[in-house]
């Protein structure tokens, strides 16, 4: 039996050799007319790349991750899907004017004397260009805020109602599991690090945490805004933190920035700068944090959907989608940490400003 | 660039927006809630004070019951001691008292048997003076004339008185 397993084989192989080597030497014979197998190479090269460059033209993954993570005036869930949304414009001439962004539906995206402009982002410019206007548009990331607003608005005053009326009741369901997230950013984030005046602040680090944290999450589902990634909304958070810490900061805060204990007298010089660049370094990193971060998880799933329509492979599709899956993951764990970051560093500068002195400090 | 360029319209609508939502849910979740959780904090923690002083408190009980039973029993012991050792005194003290009546009678009966003695030597003694008077008469009546046997008789007489 092994025999003629081995009879087979080798005259499989002996038959294989004699098939490809009949055209090889049908190839030696054709090579005589050289002229014209350059051409013919030359003509293919010339087509290949004449489809790359169309290939390239009908889709250009730069373009299309900022198109998904800027915002715009319309929310386009996908090509061809699109809610239009609100524009609202005030101009000193005109007032405000309110009309659907599905007017610039036309050739040259243009209604009413307004330019919907294409660019990076979206921008609505005056046709008419000594006019200054002011755009307070519900755009894809307001309409997808709004959305964060009601959700957490409906949940927290449901669970809120819960416990006005179950006094005295073992936690239950959802409200519970709510309650595991509360106590630990009230016990473990914002008591051990604002100090025993926490309550006053509670309220604001809770919403702050589970705005943040739901619109990441909000931020992750296919079609939806980049709202957390969108500098604009950083900012906003990083500033009311800024204000919170301020308008609350004693007096031993603000006369740390001017005379920081321990210090040689010549080296405030230095050191006064640095503390003042340092009070305006706080929120900055909270902002860039926040945004870079979501940011890039957005850019780097963007990405890795773009090597699908770049491969244009039925092979690397599934690998990628993977590849995404796992990614997808990690996002889900990074909305939760940046959530959870945000929170914590806004409960250290407020606990570092309003932390009381005991003068425990002045001998060294 | 666009990216890094904050959209003062999305600002606008985030402060809006977000601090609606902050005083919103301060009001009419963060109060119920956090107010829930420390009502119910509170709760348990009162519930695990009470056990911790009933338990203290039937300790305490236990050692009382213990104390009271301890004390009711020294009080027993003590009566009985007490009683024990009132019997043995009052019989020690009958003891003695009937021996010093018994000492007293004796001496009064010897005291009495004294006088009697006395008395009756007294006695003798009168009637063996009389006796001697008598004799000494009937010697004189008798014998006058012989003096010197009168003298012999005499000495005889008081010698034998005085051996008595």
């Amino acid at each position: 039996m092994y025999t003629n397993l081995r009879l087979i084989i080798t005259t499989a192989l002996i038959a294989a050799t004699c098939f490809f080597n009949v055209p090889a030497r049908a190839d030696q014979t054709i090579q005589h007319d050289s002229g014209k197998v350059v051409e013919s190479i030359n003509e293919q090269e010339h087509k290949i790349e004449h489809n790359l460059e169309e290939s390239e033209k009908k889709f250009n993954i730069g373009e299309m991750i900022m198109h998904h993570i800027a915002d715009s005036h319309e929310w386009e869930f996908t090509h061809g899907v699109t809610i239009p949304l609100p524009v609202i414009l005030y101009s000193a001439d005109r007032g405000i004017e309110v009309f659907s962004s599905a007017n610039f539906h036309n050739e040259h995206h243009e209604y009413n004397g307004y330019h919907l402009v294409h660019g990076d982002s979206e921008k609505i410019v005056p046709v008419d260009e000594s006019r200054v206007i002011y755009d307070f548009s519900i755009t894809k990331n307001v309409a997808s805020m709004l959305l964060s607003a009601v959700i957490l608005i409906l949940i927290f005053t449901s669970i809120g109602k819960w416990y006005a009326n179950n006094k005295g009741k073992a936690p239950k369901g959802f409200q519970s599991a709510m309650e595991v997230i509360i106590l630990f950013i009230r016990d473990d984030v914002v008591k051990p690090n604002v100090g025993p005046k926490y309550e006053k602040y509670l309220p604001y680090l809770l919403t702050l945490f589970f705005f943040i944290l739901v619109n990441n999450i909000l931020g992750l589902l296919p079609g939806s805004a980049n709202l957390t990634g969108n500098i604009a909304v950083t900012m906003t958070l990083a500033v009311l933190t800024f204000i919170v810490v301020h308008l609350n900061a004693n007096g031993h805060y603000y006369k740390h920035l001017v005379k920081p204990t321990g210090v040689p007298i010549p080296l405030l010089i230095i050191m006064i700068p640095v503390e003042i660049v340092g009070v305006f370094m706080k929120p900055f990193s909270l902002m860039v944090r926040l945004f870079a971060n979501m940011t890039a998880g957005h850019i780097i799933l963007l990405s890795l959907f773009g090597l699908i329509f770049i491969f244009q492979s039925i092979v690397i599709a599934p690998v990628i989608s993977l590849f995404a899956l796992f990614l997808n993951f990690i996002e889900i764990m990074v909305a939760f940490i940046q959530a959870f970051i945000f929170t914590l560093l806004s409960s250290m500068y407020i606990g570092s400003a309003i932390e009381e002195h005991h003068h425990a400090d002045h001998g060294h | 660039m666009s990216l890094l360029t904050p959209n003062p319209g999305l600002i606008f609508w985030m402060l809006v927006v977000f601090l609606m939502v902050v005083f919103i849910l301060a009001k009419f979740a963060w109060k119920p809630i956090i107010k829930g959780l420390k009502d119910r904090e509170n709760e348990i923690q009162g519930a695990l004070d009470l056990a911790e002083r009933t338990k203290a408190e039937m300790i305490q009980l236990k050692s009382d019951n213990e104390k009271l039973i301890a004390e009711a029993n020294a009080v027993r012991d003590k009566i009985l001691r007490d009683a024990k050792e009132a019997a043995d005194k009052t019989i020690l003290e009958s003891k003695d008292k009937a021996a010093v009546e018994a000492q007293k009678m004796i001496e009064t009966a010897r005291e009495s048997i004294r006088n009697e003695q006395q008395l009756a030597v007294s006695k003798i003694r009168k009637e063996v003076a009389t006796l001697s008077l008598e004799i000494a008469e009937k010697v004189l009546h008798r014998e006058l004339k012989d003096k010197e046997a009168q003298e012999k008789l005499i000495a005889d007489l008081a010698s034998s008185a005085h051996l008595n």
